[in-house]
């Protein structure tokens, strides 16, 4: 364990891997971070040596199926724009717009690096101070409860067979009941559906909403029903009331059965 | 009242307080007391509690006044609590940053100095409550205004916003747009000294970068 070669190895198989692409956050912080890598003066950016290191770190990222968001090709855009306008003669440019143009093409990149600098430094002191639930505590006012000492439960006695059993009673207990259903498939329509309620109002007067589902209702059927109940509502074949917010609701049939059948037979597909 | 009674009460007050209890509650409460004589008794308390090197101190933060664990123990706390520090990424806390000192401020003027998307940020900061909706800007889009919440002074243990620490101060290279920033008053004539400060920012600057993005992953909040 001990062996200098032990230790050096996992060092060396990591090497081809030690990409810190991920690092970067966006263009500003590749920027920043080549600009410090060749021990650049911000104020005077060598613009084709920065922008060639820039399009090679892009590159490398395509090259590792690493997805290169908009930003980092704005960027890229950019750094060429100003690199072409270096190269051109200052005094040939726009005279319409005069002093505007003379100033460098970098300034405004420029200023935005430091700038953007600027708010990571800021960042940073932010977290210099202690912080709270970091290095201070307030006390908690929302019964927060002190973790339990982990483990405790468990050993405070032996258990015997029957607590076992009992526990275990406990847990089945809780299950839902175990259900055997034949599965078949159910061709379910709104018309069929309709016909259905219609006839249980005709029997009962009235039917609570809840009584049209039970908790076997298959998600299907619930749906369906839904949807026979508003078509329902629409063609006023049946009224809703509800005695209270949340109370029960009854629904009624103004519509007898004849008069019914017909309705449901012409007005439903 | 005696000014040992005073701040007998004054102790109890803050102590049942939820949140860093502030000069006015305290005034109502205590009624016949000035401003300025609270703070005189605050401003004592503080020294009294800092001198005896008791486990809690009071601090003034959040505009308001609360007692704290001092940030010695804070291993000790965390034991107790097990708590498991959540960090603040880097791009939360750039953006936090950027709020801070900016604000009020809209999405726009966020992303266009870190120059990346930062809906994804801004929607967590909103969850851990660091930062707020100000309101909505009068131009097109109605753009979300944002700015820090009382729970950013809180966390960062800031007074309030002129607390923040200074930024460094943006150089000659042409207007910097410095209009939307906050008050923060150069401190004991710090202004006076750019010139000499503008020759050293490039490498200071850099120094700092590396920092922040080496330690920005471990850093918890």
């Amino acid at each position: 364990m001990d062996s200098p070669l032990f230790h050096h190895e996992p060092e060396q198989m990591e090497l081809p891997l030690k990409v810190k692409l991920g690092t970067f956050e966006g263009p500003m912080d590749l920027l920043l971070y080549l600009i410090k890598k060749n021990e650049i003066d911000i104020y005077d950016i060598p613009i084709l040596v920065i922008t060639q290191q820039y399009l090679e770190y892009l590159e490398m990222m395509k090259n590792l199926n690493l997805d290169i968001a908009g930003e980092f090709l704005l960027m890229a855009a950019t750094l060429l724009h100003i690199k072409s306008k270096m190269l051109l003669p200052p005094s040939e440019q726009e005279e319409g717009e005069g002093e505007k143009e003379e100033e460098d093409p970098r300034a405004e990149l420029v200023r935005r690096l430091l700038e953007y600098q600027r708010f990571k430094e800021a960042a940073l002191q932010l977290t210099k101070g202690p912080l709270l639930d970091r290095e201070v505590f307030v006390r908690s006012f929302f019964g927060e409860t002190l973790p339990e000492k982990e483990g405790e439960d468990e050993i405070s006695g032996e258990a015997s067979l029957f607590g076992l059993l009992e526990a275990m009673k406990k847990v089945l207990e809780g299950l839902p009941a175990e259900e055997f259903q034949e599965i078949s498939v159910e061709q379910l329509n709104i018309k069929d559906k309709i016909l259905h309620i219609m006839e249980r109002l005709w029997e009962a007067e009235s039917v609570a909403f809840t009584e049209l589902y039970t908790p076997f209702t298959p998600r299907r059927e619930i749906v369906v029903t839904f949807l026979a109940l508003l078509e329902l509502l629409r063609l006023r074949m049946i009224r809703v009331f509800q005695g209270e917010t949340f109370g029960t609701i009854r629904i009624f049939s103004p519509v007898g059965p004849e008069e019914g059948r017909k309705t449901i037979e012409e007005r439903i597909l | 009242m005696e000014d040992i009674q005073s701040k007998a009460i004054l102790e109890a007050l803050i102590f049942v307080s939820e949140s860093p209890l502030n000069l006015d509650r305290m005034k109502e409460v205590l009624g016949g007391v000035n401003k300025r004589e609270l703070q005189r008794l605050l401003a004592e308390m503080m020294e009294d509690y800092r001198k005896s090197e008791r486990g809690i101190t009071l601090v003034e933060v959040a505009e308001g006044f609360q007692f704290r664990t001092r940030p010695e123990f804070g291993e000790w706390i965390r034991r107790l609590k097990k708590v498991k520090t959540a960090a603040l990424s880097q791009p939360s806390l750039e953006t936090l940053a950027i709020i801070a000192y900016r604000q009020p401020v809209v999405r726009m003027d966020i992303e266009k100095i870190r120059g990346v998307d930062s809906g994804g940020v801004l929607r967590t900061l909103l969850e851990k409550k660091l930062i707020k909706i100000i309101g909505k800007k009068d131009v097109p889009g109605k753009p979300i205004v944002y700015g820090t919440s009382k729970r950013f002074l809180e966390v960062f243990g800031l007074k309030d916003l002129s607390d923040l620490p200074t930024l460094k101060d943006l150089d000659s290279l042409g207007p910097p747009s410095m209009e939307g920033v906050l008050p923060l008053e150069e401190e004991k004539g710090e202004g006076e000294a750019i010139p000499e400060e503008e020759s050293k920012v490039p490498e200071n600057q850099e120094a700092q970068v590396d920092e922040s993005s080496s330690e920005a992953s471990e850093d918890p909040l």
